[in-house]
């Protein structure tokens, strides 16, 4: 066995984006030792990609908004699989972290009276959104960046975490590299917080960067911890689709929430056609254009525009429109922002601006986009306590994007930069009071043997693969037959794909030296994309049903008997099971407040 | 019909290294970072370097290209081939160089570290007032999104390497930020003039050409911040007073 440098910690953070930081913040808060590790540099992860806002229910716009109608509609977002106690934590708590993170020094937009100024998004009743400009992900991550920065903890940048060590069910270390050097690097740690974000990357066409290969859920999956909700991938309705190189980054809803229309080719604003309002829905928006019209100036006394329906409607809507032949020359629609004028747009969507202007040669402020849906966001996944954030494994705690239950079948936008604020504290808070009962569990040395055989396996072969052909033949795979519409042939075709591939995934070989060496990085990304790939295909296939961001057109309609149930996967002697679990029961002064939704 | 275009990298490490070149197929509106990755993916999985979101918000994949600072992502291939359909991609030099593209930048966030922080006033608990036109400004500063070009342009930093004696304009833009942030307490001036050492600067605005986030780095940052320090050192009268009182 190669040595390895081992560093210890009290509390160790996989991952620094908006949860990791706000862990980190926590656990240097009470006192622990805390060290930090992430894939980029700092300041770099996905969390910087956010646009639109933060949602939680200030209720500064005059408007009757407080964290009951934030609660019903994440709910009715989620069509009903969220865990309802989550749902709660996380619609009062919002607030109080929106607040902090202004004490940290965020530096939102302002209503005229000073305050935090909030803008409307899709499923939002009000307007909930605490923005700076379209670049809210930006300020939030370097506000936390600071934040966290001046507490201390220990950061290892560019370093990735291949294995989470487990001894006798309590979580013992992590073990990894350096991507600068390639050596190996055991970490220590009492309690690890796991806030790795998404996986995105499984699919050809998404808004997510080389890092959302899923390594931290995946791993967590192997150590033992469940996962659950993970049929449950989110299609962005608006990525960008021309020019080829921009096919896939996100358009921000943003652009709707301040009056965008959706327009087919014929020029038919297509999301007023009834077809594509959900019962659910009905009568909460404007049926007429010139209702919608009058809401931009009077938000008071007119329905919102049906663009503002949640993602996976306008996505489903979208998708049907292209597959109709109604689509655009590229294969999308249009979405159009120019009759707010050219000193709104800029004021409000800068970035939008810069980036249609300069990478898809459209000024935004006089012609429309053309949009088509892209992979954006993972709601399922690691399966972890309300209150604490703890998963099934002693010790291995869970936060934002990675973990699952929040958002249940659809995640409202919005809601996932104060979900990392909100549990990204509990789960600090959650490891820092593990960490500080327990003691330091032994390494398990075989797992670590194990592992350096896995890593550097690629780079003794004499020939095999390369990973990046696997991860292209997956992607593909998926965006065919996992993507928006789904059915048993596809996914039963997919999964085929997926277990071909994990097979030659075994064999694949890096080239290089182990310095700064990406294929060789990507050798073993492969696999965790596969494993979680599979979660995903095995969960759509076992909901055999249609709701939120599962569309199964061999069971197109929403299932009461499903809608009682989320689907766990687990791993059991490297085998994975899943299993439909009964969806966590809805408290009296919970169910109270979906009731008054009726009236 | 395809076309394509020649890629002169920069391959090697500190010890050094060379230019190889690469030919790789174009699309429309392709820019310089899905070149550099259609060669990792199809010709050379060991070629590094940084890259995330692919949309000029993170900062990750800045190089030289064609000797210029820019982000990857958000140069266009068309924009900068030429009619010999070449470019050069090399790591930015101010930096100590890791391997291929990728530079130790770690000095930026040792420098970060040694920042004195926000100090917001207690309000006990209640939502912070601010003023639109006062949040403004700090805004302009709060978009940096640390791709470290304005720090491989600076004078101080690269042709003298006073990493030592000097923050960089990437700071003084941080520095810019808690000096107009409506809510700080916290005098930082001493520490400007002392550790930052904002007087390095010669303001000659290269730093502010090749802001991708076109943030008026030396107009609205670095020459607001020397007027502070010219202001609390440099005034006649108090310079007169400090030396009659004795006082620093």
């Amino acid at each position: 066995m190669e040595p390895y440098e081992t560093i210890e910690y009290d509390v160790l953070v996989l991952g620094a984006g908006g949860a990791g930081l706000r862990a980190a913040i926590s656990v240097c808060e009470a006192g622990l030792r805390c060290g930090i590790v992430c894939k980029s540099l700092l300041g770099k992860a996905h969390t910087v990609m956010a646009e639109g806002g933060a949602a939680a229910a200030l209720g500064n716009m005059h408007e009757p908004d407080d964290w009951r109608v934030h609660f019903r509609d994440t709910i009715l977002g989620g069509a009903y699989l969220n865990n309802p106690r989550m749902v709660e934590i996380f619609t009062k708590e919002a607030i109080d972290r929106v607040l902090e993170l202004e004490r940290y020094g965020a530096v939102f937009d302002r209503t005229p009276e000073g305050l935090i100024a909030q803008r409307p998004f899709g499923g939002h009743t009000y307007r909930r959104l605490n923005h700076v400009g379209d670049r809210t992900g930006l300020e939030l991550i370097r506000t936390l960046q600071d934040k966290a920065v001046s507490l201390g903890p220990t950061v290892h940048m560019e370093t990735t975490i291949t294995r989470l060590l487990v001894h006798d069910g309590r979580i013992a270390g992590a073990f990894g590299y350096e991507r600068v050097s390639g050596r190996f690097l055991l970490f220590r740690s009492r309690a690890i917080v796991v806030a790795s974000g998404g996986w995105g990357r499984m699919y050809r066409f998404t808004s997510n960067s080389w890092e959302s290969t899923g390594d931290g859920a995946a791993m967590a999956l192997e150590a033992g911890a469940d996962l659950i909700d993970m049929e449950m991938m989110q299609f962005h309705p608006t990525g960008m689709l021309w020019p080829p190189s921009m096919r896939g980054i996100l358009v921000t809803e943003a652009v709707r929430g301040e009056g965008g229309i959706l327009r087919n080719a014929r020029g038919d604003r297509f999301m007023f056609d009834p077809v594509y309002m959900p019962a659910r829905y009905q009568g909460k928006f404007a049926e007429t254009e010139e209702e919608a019209a009058r809401w931009l100036e009077d938000k008071a006394n007119n329905r919102r525009p049906p663009e503002l329906l949640p993602r996976d409607e306008v996505s489903r809507a979208i998708y049907k429109e292209v597959k109709a032949g109604r689509g655009t020359e590229h294969g999308g629609v249009y979405l159009d922002v120019s009759h707010r004028g050219a000193a709104y747009v800029r004021r409000k969507l800068p970035a939008m601006c810069d980036q249609f202007l300069h990478l898809g040669g459209v000024d935004i402020t006089r012609e429309p986009m053309e949009v088509y849906p892209t992979v954006h966001y993972t709601m399922g996944g690691i399966r972890v306590d309300p209150e604490t954030c703890a998963t099934a494994v002693s010790g291995l705690f869970a936060a934002g994007e990675c973990a699952g239950g929040l958002h249940g079948a659809n995640r409202l936008g919005g809601n996932s930069l104060t979900d990392i604020l909100v549990f990204g504290k509990r789960a600090g808070d959650g490891a820092s009071a593990y960490a500080g009962g327990a003691e330091m569990a032994a390494v398990p040395i075989g797992a670590v043997e194990d592992e350096q055989r896995i890593l550097l396996g690629p780079l003794d072969r004499e020939d095999g693969e390369s990973p990046a052909t696997l991860a292209g033949e997956l992607q593909e795979a998926m965006q065919a037959d996992a993507m928006i519409e789904r059915t048993e042939e596809g996914l039963s075709r997919c999964l085929a794909r997926i277990l071909e591939l994990k097979e030659r995934s075994k064999r694949v070989r890096a080239v290089g030296p182990r310095t700064y060496n990406p294929g060789w990085h990507a050798a073993r990304d492969i696999r965790f994309q596969l494993l979680l790939s599979e979660a995903i295909v095995r969960s759509a296939l076992a909901r055999k049903e249609s709701r939120g961001a599962q569309w199964r057109t061999d069971y197109p309609s929403m299932d009461p008997e499903w809608g009682k149930r989320n689907v766990v996967v687990r791993m059991q002697n490297g085998e994975m099971s899943v299993t439909p679990v009964p969806l966590p029961e809805m408290a009296p002064h919970l169910k109270e407040i979906m009731e008054e939704a009726g009236r | 019909m395809s076309e394509t275009v020649r890629l002169r990298i920069f391959r090697g490490d500190a010890s050094g290294g060379e230019e190889k070149e690469y030919e790789v197929q174009t699309y429309p509106g392709m820019v310089v970072l899905d070149s550099v990755r259609q060669v990792q993916e199809q010709q050379d999985g060991s070629l590094a370097c940084r890259w995330n979101c692919k949309a000029a918000k993170c900062g990750s994949c800045s190089a030289e290209i064609n000797g210029v600072p820019r982000l990857m992502c958000k140069t266009r291939v068309e924009d900068v081939c030429g009619p010999t359909r070449t470019i050069r991609v090399h790591p930015i030099k101010t930096f100590p160089l890791i391997k291929d593209l990728v530079t130790d930048v770690s000095w930026n966030y040792r420098i970060a570290e040694t920042i004195p922080p926000l100090q917001p006033p207690d309000t006990g608990g209640k939502p912070l007032v601010m003023d639109q036109a006062d949040v403004t400004r700090a805004q302009e500063f709060r978009k940096c999104i640390e791709c470290f070009l304005c720090q491989t342009v600076c004078h101080v930093l690269r042709d003298h390497n006073r990493k030592d004696a000097y923050y960089g304009p990437r700071y003084m833009v941080k520095l810019a930020a808690l000096d107009m942030h409506p809510l700080d307490t916290l005098r930082r001036r001493e520490f400007l003039r002392n550790e930052a050492g904002v007087g390095y600067c010669n303001i000659t605005r290269c730093c502010q050409d090749v802001c991708p986030e076109e943030i008026r780095i030396t107009d609205n940052a670095i020459i607001p911040l020397k007027e502070r320090v010219a202001d609390e050192y440099y005034d006649p009268v108090k310079m007169l007073i400090r030396r009659l009182t004795g006082r620093k």
